[in-house]
């Protein structure tokens, strides 16, 4: 279990570090579109595209179904959420604690001033 | 002098980035409107530290915190209600230099811990901080990650983390 959700996690990353396949989730996550739409839209060649999107499908990231010679693209079952629960729940756990940060240094800041003009 | 305290209205706050830099690197963002001896003095007094480190939506508190920020010197923070239900985080600092520099080791793990490089750069008054964690391995992130990294994992609420946050600013001492 917890080495088949490694391996998940491993396809879902290394289909999230290109920046075209970030750039697709983003699209397709505003509109269902096919291979086609998607190539001209990145400006790729129709072999290019199909490579990325498969990538994504292997990831489960984004699904394709063909219907007569057109290939539609949508969102996967899972799409972004896991992956994107995870990273957010860390950025959460840190922006709490350097707005905290931020009071306790405006502080010094403050005490500093204090400090500096009471010198003069 | 406490005219800060959560009950006004909030300055507006810079923001916090995350960005998953490799495999093995996660990397968290932000600027403060300080000069870096500041930031630095915020990171380094256990005083100080304890008042930002534990945020109220965590919901847990920090019952002791040891701190000798110097290079070769430990540290080792408890977390949780009572000694019965808590969580120790420890290890060494491996590089302190201030105001611009302090990297220490995670060691609680059975392994895997990441190495945590913090960095204060400073520029026209103001402050980037850079922190990153760095995974000997791709597994050990991908775990930490999907186990809600450290403190999200522990579910005890406690008053007395209201108390420590809400108490008045000891600054002056």
């Amino acid at each position: 279990m917890v080495q088949y959700q490694t391996a998940r996690l491993d396809a879902s990353f290394a289909a999230l570090s290109d920046l075209t396949r970030r750039g697709v989730l983003e699209q397709l996550g505003r509109a269902d579109a096919s291979i086609t739409e998607l190539a001209v839209k990145f400006d790729m060649t129709l072999t290019g595209m199909k490579k990325h999107v498969g990538v994504l499908e292997q990831a489960g990231l984004v699904t394709t179904e063909k219907v007569g010679r057109v290939r539609t693209c949508r969102l996967g079952p899972r799409r972004l959420e896991e992956e994107t629960a995870w990273i957010e729940r860390y950025r959460q756990l840190w922006a709490a604690r350097f707005d905290r940060l931020d009071d306790v240094v405006e502080e010094l800041k403050q005490k500093d001033l204090r400090d500096k003009r009471s010198a003069r | 002098m406490n005219s800060n305290q959560e009950s006004e209205p909030a300055r507006m706050k810079n923001s916090t980035t995350v960005e998953r830099k490799s495999d093995r690197e996660m990397v968290v963002t932000r600027t403060f409107n300080a000069p870096a001896r500041l930031v630095f003095e915020a990171w380094t007094k256990p005083e100080l530290f304890m008042k930002w480190w534990v945020p109220r939506s965590i919901g847990v508190a920090l019952r002791a915190c040891e701190m000798d920020v110097r290079t070769g010197g430990k540290y080792r923070l408890v977390f949780g209600q009572d000694a019965a239900h808590q969580m120790e985080f420890f290890g060494r600092y491996i590089e302190v230099t201030p105001p611009s520099r302090i990297v220490w080791t995670n060691d609680e793990g059975e392994e895997g811990g990441p190495v945590t490089t913090v960095t204060f750069e400073e520029k026209d008054g103001q402050t980037r901080l850079v922190l990153s964690d760095l995974y000997p391995s791709k597994e050990a992130l991908d775990a930490s990650l999907a186990s809600g990294s450290n403190l999200d994992a522990m579910p005890e609420t406690l008053d007395q983390l209201d108390e420590l946050l809400g108490s008045p600013a000891s600054l002056g001492r």
